[in-house]
């Protein structure tokens, strides 16, 4: 049991991850590998000020700035100096490795025994329930495991929502148009360049909050924990539009990434369970990301392959 | 209204590549006028047409639109004063959105954009109104994909964006090069009732000697980055698409003769 309450925590934390993909890769079309570097400077920055003594919500919101610097650079480098999307994510993701280690001072900042957002949660749960095992429809369960749940749905949910409003404005519809028809944009006035800065610094913001956030849950924050991130998002945004059926609606995919995160959290952790080798698992989300984007292409092929043979008459 | 002075644009200047495209053009639009812009390929009218709209900077010569010198404008800063309907018709919109989304885009071209809601009941009302002039069925589908429309129904509708907010100058650039015949007669159609009704100045691409003619009150020809021809007044409402491309012939055998004479002087003396 508190190994699925943990997946599903995970999921919902990491679906900011994938919410953050989602507005670099789907609305700004844009494959941003400034995530692997921002969800670790998230981490860093939110562990480095909570063990020097910040508050924990103080240093949650720093490092989601820091993110949103992050996006705003590589947008920057992309717009500002016509640098190819994709290298001027490598380019800051290559330098957020050093500054991530500047930022900590060493690779790894434990944070076991600090007061986190994490601690604060569980501390508040056990406070309330005044027991250490609660009974949820028969199952026992630590309240403070339950609450971290309840807490990251919360957030999650309100960044969705906050996400969800802010694209139905007519700034961020405007936005939405821009990964769609980047001249017509232009054409009616808007400008393009910045709206894409302020995409990838959002996505990056996102990303770091879920950097600091995970960084907190799990107790500790690694200069290698970034390795492969946006790969992981890219798979919870695929496995959400497969959910939600390929919708055009927002919301609807929104909550898609949601629940796609979740999902491959948990598949993930049942495969560990059942033996899978962890150091196999960014092969595995590779190799699945890549099944989940030839697939629909192949399958439909494949179907009108098959008409085709089915109506040869067609053809006459 | 319009009034380029000079306008000079070399692309690639210096390299194998050169392409001068346009080479000293000079033009005054009055308000209210409807230019058809004629030429051949690589005549510069495209070019000229984008010089206007801000696609990229001069190399030389000035443009002065609406009383203001907006030639170190930046494209999105002159859609203040410009509507464009190009001549694809995936370039007008953004096909994922909604018809209803693309015309809130439209409704704020050149505006601040800020945090109100894209959509409204007051924008809508409107703009049922407004797209069931175009007798499509298209008001009853306003929250489908753009994308899912045809070309001509993609166009037309780009057309009304264009001119949601009247713009000071609408640049049609071959807007309905890429349609089947009866869609572009559809379109046409629509382009001179929406210039005729708002009384817009407009600069028009065209291959179509016959659009030139019907549409429209002045004629300018381009060639090789120049302006060859300018029709207006009672010349251009008798001209008849026979005459224009007898005009064409005459500076194709003009050219060819200017090719010619060089090539006998260059024999004769070098």
């Amino acid at each position: 049991m508190t190994l699925l309450l943990g997946a599903l925590t995970i999921g919902l934390i990491l679906s900011l991850l994938a919410m953050g993909v989602m507005i670099s890769f789907r609305i700004f079309s844009t494959p941003d590998i400034t995530t692997d570097g921002s969800i670790t400077l998230g981490a860093a920055v939110a562990a480095a000020l909570i063990v020097s003594g910040v508050d924990p919500l103080t240093a949650t919101l720093v490092a989601t700035a820091a993110g949103f610097v992050a996006g705003a650079t590589t947008g920057v480098l992309h717009t500002q100096f016509k640098i190819d999307a994709l290298l001027s994510g490598i380019l800051v993701m290559t330098a957020l490795y050093s500054v991530n280690l500047r930022v900590m001072g060493r690779s790894n900042i434990p944070l076991l025994g600090s007061d986190t957002l994490a601690s604060q949660v569980s501390g508040l749960a056990t406070r309330i329930a005044g027991s250490e095992r609660l009974n949820v429809f028969g199952w026992l369960v630590s309240p403070s495991d339950l609450a971290l749940l309840l807490a990251a749905f919360v957030v999650a949910s309100l960044v969705a929502v906050i996400v969800l409003l802010f694209f139905r404005t007519e700034i961020g519809t405007a936005m939405r148009a821009t990964g769609d028809n980047a001249q017509m944009v232009r054409a009616l006035g808007a400008n393009v360049e910045l709206y894409r800065i302020f995409g990838l610094a959002t996505a990056n913001g996102l990303i770091a909050l879920s950097g600091a956030l995970f960084a907190q849950y799990q107790g500790f924050a690694d200069a290698q924990m970034g390795i492969g991130m946006v790969v992981w998002g890219l798979a919870s945004v695929i496995i959400g539009e497969a959910l939600t059926g390929g919708t055009r609606s927002l919301g609807l995919t929104l909550c898609g990434a949601i629940m796609g995160s979740v999902l491959f959290r948990l598949l993930v952790a049942i495969a560990l369970r059942w033996g899978l080798n962890p150091n196999d698992l960014k092969l595995i989300t590779a190799v699945f990301v890549f099944a989940a984007l030839v697939l629909p292409g192949l399958i439909g092929k494949l179907r009108s392959a098959g008409i085709r043979q089915l109506q040869p008459s067609r053809e006459n | 209204m319009l009034a380029l002075t000079n306008i000079r644009k070399t692309f690639n200047a210096g390299t194998v590549n050169e392409v001068r495209a346009l080479q000293g053009i000079d033009l005054e639009v009055a308000e209210g006028s409807f230019v058809q812009l004629l030429g051949m390929n690589g005549s510069g009218k495209s070019t000229l047409l984008n010089a206007v709209a801000g696609s990229f900077f001069l190399d030389h010569g000035s443009i002065r639109l609406a009383g203001t010198d907006i030639t170190r404008w930046s494209e999105h800063r002159r859609a203040k004063l410009i509507g464009r309907v190009f001549q694809n018709p995936f370039s007008g919109t953004a096909p994922s959105l909604s018809i209803a989304e693309n015309f809130a885009l439209a409704a704020r071209r050149g505006q601040f954009r800020g945090l109100g809601w894209a959509l409204n009941r007051r924008l809508m009302t409107e703009l049922r109104a407004r797209i069931a002039t175009l007798r499509m069925g298209l008001e009853d589908r306003l929250d489908n994909a753009i994308g899912s429309l045809s070309g001509g129904q993609r166009q037309a509708l780009t057309l009304l964006m264009a001119t949601w907010l009247k713009p000071k100058l609408l640049l049609l650039d071959e807007h309905t090069a890429a349609l089947d015949p009866k869609s572009a007669d559809q379109v046409i159609q629509l382009t001179d009732e929406v210039v005729k009704r708002d009384r817009l100045t407009v600069l028009m691409v065209t291959h179509s000697m016959q659009q030139a003619v019907s549409l429209g009150d002045r004629i300018i020809m381009l060639n090789r980055g120049k302006v060859a021809h300018d029709f207006s007044g009672p010349e251009k409402s008798r001209l008849r698409p026979e005459d224009l491309v007898d005009r064409f012939h005459e500076i194709r055998r003009r050219e060819l003769l200017d090719e010619r004479a060089a090539e006998l002087l260059r024999a004769s003396y070098i």
